[in-house]
């Protein structure tokens, strides 16, 4: 079984079965590798918020720097009006981060990699940023739709794109997510069983792989989690700044 | 045919969308270093922008995995 690249992603139970009104609510790896992920994030910016000090030691310097990137991801993107919405991007970005990193220790689980996960936070959102638009701009919010500058006789095909895409929006967004982490961790276990498969004499090569694209799923992590900000950050942008 | 069968071969066909994705990260990739080579100076201010799209073109040849994820097992 331990050959099989797709066992990774087995969901198991861990400890005693809870069940209320009929849905399973019991504590699985899943949730206990969220729960790591969450304590990591929580411990590490304790420790970088510390001790404030004007000049920084390397843990503080750490938080300051993903304070930094967000900050200015956040300016570049959605512009001064996104502000107040800088803790919840901050949040999304290092608990993607977090979850995407320490699924790429060995024997540790990835949460990224199942849809379920993924979805919900782009289906949250989506939501956020509806709601958002309709209270900042009321029915104007529906001019998104409308682009200015459009012929009038393509104007009915162009909204009924327009709203299609922005409904597909949840879906690319988590589907992006899922199957980039998915399909790299499938990766390496295919290559992992290769160097098992070949032994001593032809393992190596496939060895030297599996350290190369360890190192592009780093990346990969790093960029995933990152563009699933940014695509957050573009998406506030359409609903503070109704550009249309 | 046979359901199995049928099954296999169309997860094979969906791995052509990989063309794509390659299609599209070369393109991202090559126009990024021959703007750089013509404005070393602005080359680092488009780097983000880089990222950004190789991980937007990545994800669409990945779509085509979800595809040939569907059709082996939720049928």
């Amino acid at each position: 079984m331990a050959t099989n690249p797709m066992h990774q992603f087995s969901v198991h139970r861990i400890g005693p079965e809870i069940k209320i009104s009929g849905i399973d609510f019991s504590f699985t790896n899943a949730s206990l590798f969220m729960f790591i992920s969450a304590v990591t994030i929580f411990v590490f910016l304790l420790l970088g918020t510390n001790e404030k000090k004007l000049i920084p030691g390397k843990i503080q310097l750490i938080a300051e720097m993903f304070y930094n990137f967000i900050a200015k991801m956040i300016s570049d993107t959605a512009g001064s009006k996104a502000k107040p919405y800088f803790p919840f991007i901050f949040t999304l970005f290092v608990f993607v981060l977090f979850c995407n990193m320490i699924g790429m220790l060995p024997y540790s689980f990835t949460v990224t990699s199942h849809i379920i996960v993924t979805l919900l936070l782009a289906i949250f959102i989506f939501i956020a940023i509806t709601v958002i638009g309709f209270m900042k701009h009321g029915l104007g919010y529906l001019k998104l739709f409308v682009p200015s500058g459009v012929p009038t006789l393509l104007l009915p095909l162009i909204t009924v794109i327009e709203i299609i895409s922005y409904l597909s929006r949840p879906v690319s967004l988590s589907v992006r997510l899922f199957a980039n982490m998915m399909a790299g961790h499938t990766m390496l276990k295919v290559f992992g069983g290769f160097v098992i498969s070949l032994g001593l004499l032809g393992g190596w090569l496939p060895l030297s792989f599996s350290v190369a694209l360890t190192g592009l799923e780093i990346l990969v992590a790093f960029l995933q989690a990152y563009v699933f900000a940014i695509l957050t950050c573009i998406y506030l942008n359409d609903a503070l700044n109704l550009h249309h | 045919m046979e359901l199995e069968a049928a099954k296999m071969i169309g997860a094979g066909l969906a791995a052509i969308s990989l063309a794509g994705a390659g299609v599209g990260i070369g393109i991202i990739f090559g126009n990024y270093l021959s703007g750089a080579m013509r404005n070393p100076s602005a080359a680092q201010k488009q780097f983000p922008n880089l990222l950004l799209g190789f991980a937007l073109a990545e994800a669409t040849g990945l779509f085509g995995l979800v595809v040939a994820l569907i059709i082996l097992f939720a049928f």
